[in-house]
């Protein structure tokens, strides 16, 4: 192999492929990055295909290349992520010479080992496109909703983010029951959808819908839940990722049909205001909400370690509640709903609280809701 | 639950069989002696659980009772007055028991009803002192030295307060021992019984100490009092006149200087209220070393029901769980994981031991298991994050149910089926 590639898009091509590679790979070669010139194997447009790949979750990426020797090679992606990331910037020779990889760029140059390509797994095609959906509308969802998901992996089924795909609108939603985020929108699938429901890694899923939706363009969702594979491409980038295999709790009763007290508030000062108050709850335990007609008052602490109590104005309607929450939770919720208003809804101290954002008015903009199960006060 | 009398070995009831002057100590209707420097006091509850019990079966109360653990091996766990005359006593073997004793009525405990009455009593106490050691269900020391101007009383006036409102509020007798050490005043407590006070003034102790039998001595059993009969020492009197020395080659240093402080009425130790746990947990050491992760995963079912079922009975949640393991070669490795949420539940703390063990506790042959809940917060500390579904609920509702299952019939009656001898598998 022998090739010249720019060293912008190699660096950026390398990190982001190599960005979800184990650190501590149970094989060497999972550990790898395998750069695939002009053998048509390499599945892309580009003369160049990066990919990585550890049985989880995969990575293809396409670069622009000249190629001399086309051929493969599989090198430790961790190391060839950080050489190329401290190129200097001038073009990019890389070529493979029996077991040694060498890269040159202006003066520096690098040799490195490379590992056995024969070793490395196939990786998973990629499956059939479902529909298409603009990048940061995607990546603002995801973002919205993996927030709330769970990240203990003892309760596998909680630290996914669910996917529900209907023929006219894309569901997704995720909970570490003491929280609960869903976001609703319209789409159009592509080709025909039975209505299926999928659970997929949150982390990886907010991972690749941030670095996809970054660019910009159209996100492709592809979907073979036969065989647990989930597929995100755009931008000449492809990802899948292995679905979870376990059971999403049957959420949909949970959401509360009524309420009664609601309230309209101002995001950023409140958050401000909570992030204050609540350095007082020892351990982040809990801060008091006490809303009445025109003011929402914080407070937080005790005796003991100190207290803390903050006012601010409210629109208010209802009945006067105190409810407290983990106020970490809290800024997750009023930080996921991206409004500068929230409209909160309650009905008892002990049942759960509703966040949706608010337009200016104060109404209700539909689409997304973050459930929040309060905290108990002692007594 | 070992009353006092029959402790000392004085005999079974109070009237006739206390040690000869003692009942000039006991308050009457003409009050009590002197109680001046005498701030601690031993309360202790008569024949606890079976006065618990015969709160519900009052037609009971002239027959003998006897509350024993069920099963051939149970034991007498506490016996009424009438049932003791037959010579049945706490710790007996409850088949001893019924032959001493055919006509008496054996009942099974019913701890969640005890720990009830128990939690009851103990906060009578602290409504007088914030001193209060408790040192079981049914006994407690309590230093009103602080608290005697506040409530304008003296000891002895307190004593008897603590009595009328135990039984009042309650429906259950104690009896108390007033003193200037903690000590003397347990002595006192255990031949005031039943329902009963002495004050024994400060300036009397060695009088009201020095007839007793050397038994009386704390610290003195079976083997130590025959040590002493060896040298001619049959009461406390005559322990208090031999020289250290000889003490010393009798029974050893340690004990020698311990009996003879106290036969001098020496007691230093102040009364300690009960510090808040830090931690609460279990531990199994095994009779044979164990390799199998099935097994290892099992018994740390087993050690994780414990220190839940310990967590909920003293009402306290924790967020962080630890696992500890020691090997054959006694290395001994710790590793914890701290929760999102505080936790009592068996199933979460042993979801999150398990997870420490698969993933973090190398392989080797093991002697012990332990595991232990850390940052605990009780009822009065901070909130209780709230769960969304109903899962959480239903175990909770699962696990008390266990817990109280338990209270009745011990805690083998209820085990995760894993725990069943024979299951063939450590997955719950």
């Amino acid at each position: 192999m022998k090739i010249r590639v720019e060293r912008d898009g190699l660096a950026d091509a390398v990190a982001w492929v190599a960005r979800s590679l184990p650190s501590r790979p149970p094989v060497p070669v999972l550990g790898g990055v395998l750069l695939d010139a002009g053998s048509g194997a390499g599945d892309t447009d580009e003369p160049l295909t990066i990919s990585a790949f550890d049985y989880e979750v995969s990575a293809t990426v396409g670069v622009p290349a000249t190629v001399a020797d086309g051929g493969r090679a599989l090198v430790s992606g961790r190391l060839l992520a950080d050489i190329t990331k401290s190129l200097p910037n001038h073009p990019v020779e890389i070529s493979v010479d029996g077991a040694r990889m060498s890269i040159t760029c202006g003066n520096a140059r690098f040799s490195l080992p490379t590992m056995p390509v024969e070793d490395y797994p196939q990786l998973p095609a990629m499956p059939q496109v479902v529909g298409e959906l603009a990048g940061e509308v995607f990546s603002e969802a995801v973002g919205q909703v993996a927030v709330a998901a769970g990240k203990d992996d003892t309760l596998p089924m909680l630290t996914g983010v669910r996917l529900e795909l209907a023929a006219d609108k894309l569901t997704l939603v995720a909970t570490d029951r003491f929280r609960l985020a869903m976001r609703e929108f319209a789409w159009q699938p592509s080709a025909e959808v039975s209505e299926t429901a999928v659970l997929v890694p949150a982390r990886t899923l907010a991972d690749a819908a941030r670095t996809l939706g970054a660019s910009g363009t159209k996100v492709e969702l592809s979907l073979a839940s036969g065989d647990g594979l989930l597929g995100l491409s755009g931008a000449g980038r492809r990802t899948t990722s292995r679905l979870l295999d376990a059971e999403f709790p049957k959420y949909r009763q949970l959401l509360p049909s009524e309420h009664s007290a609601t309230a309209v508030v101002e995001v950023a000062p409140l958050v401000e205001a909570i992030k204050r108050v609540s350095l007082v709850a020892e351990r982040g335990t809990q801060v008091r909400l006490e809303f009445n007609e025109s003011t929402l008052r914080l407070s937080a602490g005790g005796d003991d370690e100190g207290s803390a109590e903050e006012e601010l104005p409210v629109e208010f309607t209802g009945e006067p509640v105190v409810i407290a929450f983990n106020p970490g939770y809290l800024l997750d919720g009023l930080g996921a709903v991206r409004a500068n208003r929230a409209h909160v809804s309650f009905t008892t101290p002990s049942r759960p609280a509703l966040i949706k954002p608010a337009d200016e008015e104060g109404n209700v903009v539909e689409g997304y809701l973050y459930l929040l199960m309060p905290v108990r006060l002692p007594g | 639950m070992f009353d006092g009398v029959a402790r000392w070995g004085f005999g079974m009831g109070r009237s006739g069989d206390l040690p000869r002057g003692v009942s000039r100590f006991l308050a009457g209707e003409d009050g009590w002696p002197d109680d001046t420097g005498c701030p601690v006091l031993h309360v202790d509850m008569d024949a606890f659980y079976a006065s618990v019990e015969l709160r519900e079966r009052p037609e009971l109360r002239n027959r003998p009772v006897v509350v024993a653990g069920a099963g051939r091996r149970g034991v007498v766990l506490s016996a009424n007055y009438p049932a003791r005359r037959f010579g049945v006593r706490s710790a007996m073997p409850a088949a001893r028991a019924m032959r001493l004793c055919p006509q008496a009525v054996f009942l099974p405990p019913h701890f969640r009803a005890y720990q009830e009455v128990s939690r009851g009593v103990m906060a009578i106490f602290r409504s007088i002192t914030p001193l209060v050691e408790p040192l079981s269900l049914d006994e407690a020391f309590l230093d009103v030295g602080g608290a005697l101007r506040r409530l304008r009383a003296t000891p002895g006036e307190i004593g008897q307060q603590i009595r009328r409102r135990v039984a009042a509020e309650h429906g259950v007798t104690c009896s108390v021992g007033v003193a200037s050490t903690k000590f003397v005043a347990k002595l006192a407590s255990g031949m005031a019984k039943p329902d009963g006070m002495i004050v024994v003034p400060h300036a009397e102790t060695l009088e009201f100490l020095h007839p007793l039998p050397v038994s009386a001595l704390f610290g003195v059993g079976r083997r130590t009092a025959e040590r002493l009969a060896q040298l001619g020492l049959a009461t406390v009197a005559d322990v208090a006149a031999t020289p250290l020395s000889r003490l010393r080659r009798a029974v050893g240093g340690a004990a020698a200087e311990h009996l003879h402080a106290l036969a001098r009425g020496h007691d230093p130790r102040p009364v300690v209220p009960d510090a808040a746990e830090k931690s609460v947990g279990a531990e199994q050491t095994f009779a044979v070393d164990h390799h199998d992760r099935d097994v290892l995963r099992r018994e740390l079912l087993r050690v994780a029901e414990r220190t839940g079922a310990a967590l909920r009975a003293r009402r306290l949640r924790g967020r962080t769980v630890s696992i500890k393991v020691r090997y054959a070669d006694f290395g001994t490795i710790t590793r914890s994981r701290t929760l999102p949420v505080a936790t009592d539940l068996t199933h979460e703390i042993y979801r999150t031991a398990r997870q420490l063990l698969d993933e973090q506790v190398p392989p080797g042959a093991v002697r012990l298991l332990g595991v232990r809940v850390e940052q605990l917060t009780g009822e009065g500390g901070s909130g209780e994050q709230l769960v969304l579904d109903d899962e959480t609920a239903g175990w909770r509702e699962a696990e008390a149910a266990a817990d109280h299952v338990r209270s009745l019939f011990g805690s083998s009656a209820v085990r995760p089926a894993s725990l069943l001898p024979h299951a063939d598998d450590g997955d719950v």
